[in-house]
Formats: C-alpha cells, structure tokens, sequence
C-alpha cells in the first residue's frame, strides 16, 4: 500500500478543522475583549485572556488530581468507598513495597550520578581544545528518546551462551577478561542499578550542558584572585567552582529528580517490571489499565504526586530566591 | 480604551467558522458500496442489506494476522455497505478500558480473555447478543465454548478464531533418523527426554520473554500440567479460586513441570542454560529445533506462522506437532486452548449483522481459506486449512469426545491471570522457590 493523498484528506480536513476551530476561539476571544464595558476595562480584558489557560489548568490538572484522590480511596472500580485500604496493600504487599524500594535506588542513585558525571565533565572539557566537539559527544544521547535508548542498552547488556559470540558489549568485554557471561537483567538489585545508569547516560548531557554554563559565568576576577592567592585545582573546585555554581546544581539535581521519580519507559522497555525493577509510576500503569485495579492504581499515584510535590517547592524556592538576588 | 468591534477580528471569526462547517460536513458523508449489492456475488450476503452504516472494531490482532482478517470480511462489506473500520493495537487489554471508560467504546472488540469480557459484563457495559446470534452461534460451537461468554444464562459473546495450546513442536526428520518415537503417555516423554539427552541434545527448549507480556507461555505449561495430572475439576476449581493456588495438588502439578523447565540436562536447547527461559522471546524459543539443537518445543498452534518461509510443516515436514501426552492414558487427553470473543458495546441494526456475520460458518471458510487461522466452528471445513497442524488442532477441538477447557489464566482476573501469575513464573523460571512463588500468587489475588 503506498502513500496516497486522497486516503489522507480526512486527516488533513481533521488538522483543517483543528486549526480553524483555534482561530475561531481566538477570534471570538478578541471580539468579546473588544466589546468590554467601558469602566474597569483592564480587569475584564485580563480575566478574559487569563480564561483559556485557567479553564485548560481546572480540566487537565486540577480535575484529574482531584478525582484521582478520590478513586485512591475507592474499589476496584472505582465505585465504593474502602477506605484506607489501598494505602494499607500498598505497604504490606511484597511486592509492591519491592516497587518502592526500587523507585527508593532510583532517586538516591540516579540524579546524584547523572548531575555529578555531568559537572566532573564539564569542569574536565572547560576551556580546552576540542571542548564543543566534547560537549556535544556526550549531549547526543539527549537526543534520543528514553525508549530508544533502553533498546540500545537492551543490546549492550545481550547475553549469548557461552562459546557462542557475544553480542552484547558488556559480556565481550566479561569474556575477554576470561569470565563466563552473565544474565545482567536477571539479577535483582543489580539490574535496576543497570537500568539506572540508561537515564544517566540520557540526562548527563542535560547536566554537563547546564552546569557549563553556569562554570563559565563565573567571573575571571575571582578566579584569577585564586589563583594569586595559590589554590590548587581541588581548592579552586570546592571554594570557587562549587558555591558558583550551587544555585544552578540544585536546579538540576531537581529536574533529574523529578525525572526519575516518573520514569517508565526504561523499566518497561528493558525488562517490563519484571525481575523486581519494576517502579511505581510502571506498577501504577500496571494496576489501573492492565490489572483494572483502578482504585490501587490511583493509591500509587497519589503516591508519587506527594513524593513530587517536595521537589517541586524546593524548586519554586530557589526560583524566587535567585530572582530577589538580580 | 474601548472602540467598537474590530472588523477583522470578526471576519476572521466566522471565516474560520465556515472552515469548520464545511470540514465537519465533509466527513460526515462518506461510507459508500463498492460493489452492485444486486450482484450474484452478494447474494449470500443479502440478509445483511440495507443496514448501511459503519461499525468499529477494536482487538489486539496486527501486521498480517489483522490483514488477512479485513481481507476475510472484505466482501462482506462492500455488499452490504457496511464499512468495517478495524484498529488493531498491542495495548488492546489496558485501552479498550480506557476507551469504554471514556465514551469512546468500539462497537465491537474482540476479546482474547474471556475474563476481560467478563469485567465489562459486570459493569453493565456488554451488549448480549441478539437471539438472531445466539441461534447461530449455538449451531456453529459447542456449550463448552459458548459457557465462557455466558453470564446468567444471557450469552453476551460469540467465539471467533481458536488456538491450541498443548502442542509439542518438533522435528520428525530428526525424530526417525534417531529412532525416535512420538512419545504417547507422560513417561514416555521423559524417556524419550533421557534418550535425547544422552545423545548430548538437549531435548527441550522454551522461551517466555514476551514485552509486557513476559511469562504467558510457562503458564501454559502449568495449566496443561494440571490438566492432565489433576484432571479437568481441579482445574475449573483452581482457576474458579475454589481451591487456593497454593494448594498441595497445584504444588505437585509444578513438581511435574519443574522435572522439564529446571533440569540443566533438559533445557535450554540452542539457547543456554535454564535462565535463559527468561530472556528468550517465545517467538525465537523453538527455532533450534530446525538445527536438530532442541528436542521439542510446548507452543500453541499460531507457532506454525512463525517458522521461517521454506520450512515445510507436516507429518514427514522438517516440523510438525503432537498433543502433549496424558499422565494417565486411562483418563483421556484433555486438551487446552484459546481463542477469541466477540463482544459488543454497540446494538444499531449494522452492528448486529456484523456480529451474525462473524458467527457464521460462511465467515469461518472465508477467514480460513486467507490461511493460518481455524475456528472451533462445526461449519468449518477442514479440508480448506492449509497447514496440518491447524486441521489437527481444529479436528481435534471439533470432536465430541474431548475434554476442552480454555486457557486459565486468561480466565482468571487480570490482576493475576494478566499479572501476577506472569510474574510468579518469571520468578519461578529465574529460580525462585516453588513454595514462594504460589504463595505470592495466592497472595495476590484480588478478594
């Protein structure tokens, strides 16, 4: 079957019709703006412009989160009030506290790894030939998503008999050295441990690139004042380096952060739960739409929502406190 | 500062505005008859006429299986200008939930899991089927089938395609040049195990990596394992919940199982050592036995599709297939499979001639002769299968004399038919102890 533009008209009359319907909104906005009473003018055409994203923010996010809570608390279903009882299988159930324990690994390990390996590769390529063509060796995982990434690793970690040639690099490089070829996914702990150093290899990139930035802010003066005084290299990283750069680490560290406490795709691609790697926004999925255990699913992701919402203030925090110091 | 209405602004208001009528217009028309409905060819189909209209479907069936299906209704279609629009999708079992969930349900999907069907006849979301259905389909299947789609004496589904699960692939060439027989009772089997391992193959193979679906074929194992050591009632007492998953007769059943699975000496032909059960994809397991590196292979009848182009199927062929052996000859061969169900969400007049359609024998010919499909359907006709397994498979569904009991896991609720037993075998597979891996089951299940 090739490609032919009359099968694809209803597609293209559909993104027509999507595009005409957001110019008719905005349209119509402007038209009601326009027609505004005459006193208290500002206020109306501010409310009105602000409607849009609040209605969105109430039908997407608000809603949503509401009625998750709600259902955190019901059965199966979704339909009769149980109480905490959710919250009670989450943590007594072997399982699902291995899925705790999992998500515990990932959040202790991946950030801190990921924002490090990107800061000790900064400082190392910084002002040295070559650096943009360093810099953009290790930006390109970035580019890939993290599904296809994990189908990368899934080949580096590849297990083939012994004897047989190895495909995976990781078992080469056990068998060079004269060892037998290991099953790395199999083997909990160690291979949510391996599955954590997939985000690292995606989101380093993200760190080195921020945190060089942020090195190369620092102003020559102080630098240079150092070094009269005679610093060496670690004196300059720990007195200098480090405190510069701070604000911009903890900002980082967040996102990483965040980005780890809701990973999915690795899990699921990589080994899908199984093996004890699973992780709580895979088991939430598991539970609400494949198992239909909606109210356990929601327990899970209510949750990871209070897990975030730290973070997240941290985060608003150190917004607000670097906007006060400009 | 306010002014009166700005002429553009209104212009490009109802311009867009006509924009949107227009397109909405467009796409409401559409869905004509491609073929004369007055035609000799649509004369089978005439009943159906004058039902205009289009009917969704929504399964997890894909690639080439879901081609050659809209191929088999593709008449159908054009005669009674009923437009079937048909998606298929890999995350059928968590998206049909979210679909029906969200007001968006199919008129029809098709429902791999009996158990699944189940949840949204118990939310009152399932339409039964019409008496017109239910005649047909009480002519096409027998009561064992149908049971499965029945809830309160009101059948809400009818059967479609099937598959047999309690086959043994393997070589018949490498069978006779090492003297080999096809083993008729379980011992056989395990001295036939021996003799294969003694000439330094090793005789069986498996593999249970399937994505998110990891751990499905070491169920079959057990189920078939059960089946034949504890015979058909401690099974429907055991996928019933009636007795506990970690009852002592389900720990003996995975004894047997474990005799095959974990034996370093058995398994696993062409791929390693036991672990590698885990990793190996279901679809890659068999293959060593066409390098004679694996002895025989437990897989459902859709394995015949996977072998690659060249590979002759059949009794003398480079494979073929026999039912796995009974423990006991003396109480019979049950045998276990799958298939899929017919549900709807939807009762237009369309939507019901799609649903007699589909339960026809006429349909079932049609389906079959696109090949690599049968049907517990007694309208049937077996000589239109083209690989023998499949007339093996549906000759033996088709007779009176066998004991059919379909796939428990699918039976059982998802949290564990789709989940935790998946996971448990995956364990147990990985080396967990059998006594760990039933408790955590039993614990599992939702009460």
């Amino acid at each position: 079957m090739g490609f032919s533009i009359l099968d694809e008209l209803p597609k293209l009359v559909w993104l027509l019709i999507g595009v005409a319907a957001f110019l008719a909104a905005i349209g119509c906005l402007l038209f009601f703006v326009d027609r505004g009473p005459r006193t208290k003018y500002e206020w109306w055409q501010a409310s009105l412009f602000l409607a849009p994203a609040l209605i969105l923010l109430l039908l997407g996010l608000v809603y949503p989160a509401v009625r998750t809570t709600f259902l955190s608390f019901s059965d199966s279903r979704g339909e009769n009030w149980v109480g905490l009882q959710n919250y009670t299988w989450m943590f007594t159930q072997p399982l699902i506290l291995t899925v705790l324990r999992n998500t515990l690994l990932w959040v202790v390990f991946a950030p801190a790894l990921a924002t490090a390996t990107g800061l000790m590769y900064a400082i190392l390529v910084d002002r040295r030939r070559f650096e943009s063509l360093a810099k953009s060796l290790i930006f390109m995982p970035m580019a890939i998503s993290f599904v296809g990434a994990s189908i990368i690793w899934k080949f580096v970690y590849a297990y083939s008999p012994a004897g047989d040639d190895q495909i995976g690099v990781l078992n080469q490089v056990v068998v060079w050295f004269g060892g037998e070829p290991q099953l790395w996914l199999l083997n909990p702990p160690l291979n949510t441990l391996l599955l954590i150093v997939v985000l690292i290899w995606v989101q380093a990139g993200f760190a080195m690139v921020v945190l060089s930035a942020s090195i190369k802010a620092i102003p020559d003066e102080i630098i240079e004042a150092a070094r009269i005084d005679g610093t060496n290299a670690w004196q300059q990283f720990r007195h200098i380096t480090l405190p510069s750069v701070w604000p911009t680490l903890t900002v980082v560290l967040i996102t990483i952060s965040v980005q780890t406490l809701k990973v999915f795709d690795i899990v699921r691609t990589m080994t899908g739960g199984q093996y004890e790697t699973s992780v709580i926004a895979n088991e939430m999925y598991a539970q609400a739409f494949r198992y239909g255990e909606l109210g356990q699913g929601s327990a899970l992701a209510v949750f990871l929502f209070v897990l975030v919402i730290p973070l997240v203030i941290v985060q608003m925090r150190t917004n607000r406190r670097q906007r006060e110091q400009r | 500062m306010p002014k009166s209405p700005h002429p553009r602004a209104t212009v490009a208001a109802s311009l867009s505005l006509v924009f949107l009528t227009g397109g909405c217009a467009y796409l409401e028309g559409g869905g004509s008859q491609s073929a004369d409905p007055d035609s000799p060819e649509c004369e089978a189909f005439s009943q159906w006429q004058g039902n205009e209209g289009t009917v969704s479907v929504y399964a997890s069936i894909r690639d080439e299986e879901a081609e050659r299906m809209e191929r088999s209704w593709q008449q159908f279609a054009d005669c009674t200008g009923i437009d079937i629009q048909y998606e298929g999708s890999g995350e059928f079992e968590a998206q049909v939930q979210v679909k029906v969930d969200g007001g968006n349900a199919p008129d029809i999907a098709l429902f791999p899991q009996p158990g699944l069907l189940a949840r949204f006849i118990d939310a009152g979301d399932a339409v039964p089927a019409p008496d017109s259905v239910r005649t047909l389909a009480e002519e096409g299947w027998s009561e064992d089938w149908l049971n499965y789609a029945t809830v309160d004496g009101e059948l809400y589904g009818t059967p479609l395609g099937a598959n047999f699960k309690s086959f043994v692939w393997y070589s018949p060439t490498y069978f006779s040049e090492n003297g080999h027989e096809v083993p008729q009772t379980w011992d056989e089997m395990i001295a036939l195990s021996d003799a294969i391992a003694a000439d330094g193959v090793k005789p069986w193979c498996a593999g249970i990596e399937s994505g998110d679906a990891t751990g499905w074929p070491a169920t079959d194992w057990i189920e078939n394992v059960i089946l034949r050591e504890q015979g058909p009632d401690v099974y429907d007492q055991w996928v019933g919940h009636e007795i506990p998953f970690n009852d002592p007769q389900i720990t003996e059943a995975f004894d047997r199982a474990d005799e095959i699975l974990r034996n370093e000496d058995y398994v696993n032909g062409g791929h390693g050592n036991v672990q590698t059960i885990g990793t190996t994809s279901f679809q890659d397991a068999g293959m060593p036995i066409l390098d004679d590196e694996c002895g025989m292979y437990l897989m459902g009848s859709f394995y015949a599709a996977q072998w690659p182009e060249g590979t002759t199927v059949g009794e003398d062929g480079d494979v073929f297939a026999f039912n796995l052996p009974p423990v006991d000859p003396e109480e019979g061969t049950p045998v276990m499979g799958g298939g899929e169900f017919v549900g709807a969400f939807a009762d237009r007049p369309e939507v019901v001639a799609v649903r007699e359609y589909l339960a026809t024998a006429e349909y079932a010919n049609s389906r079959a002769a696109e090949g690599a499909w049968f049907s517990a359907h007694q309208g049937l006709d077996l000589d239109g299968l083209e690989a023998p397994t499949d007339r093996l498979g549906a000759e033996i569904l088709r007779d009176p004399e066998t004991v059919f009991r379909f796939d428990g896991s699918d039976l059982m609720p998802a949290a564990v038919g789709a989940g935790t037993f998946w996971r448990g075998m995956t364990n147990w597979i990985n080396g967990e102890e059998t006594d760990v891996t039933l408790d955590y089951i039993e614990d599992s299940w939702p009460s």
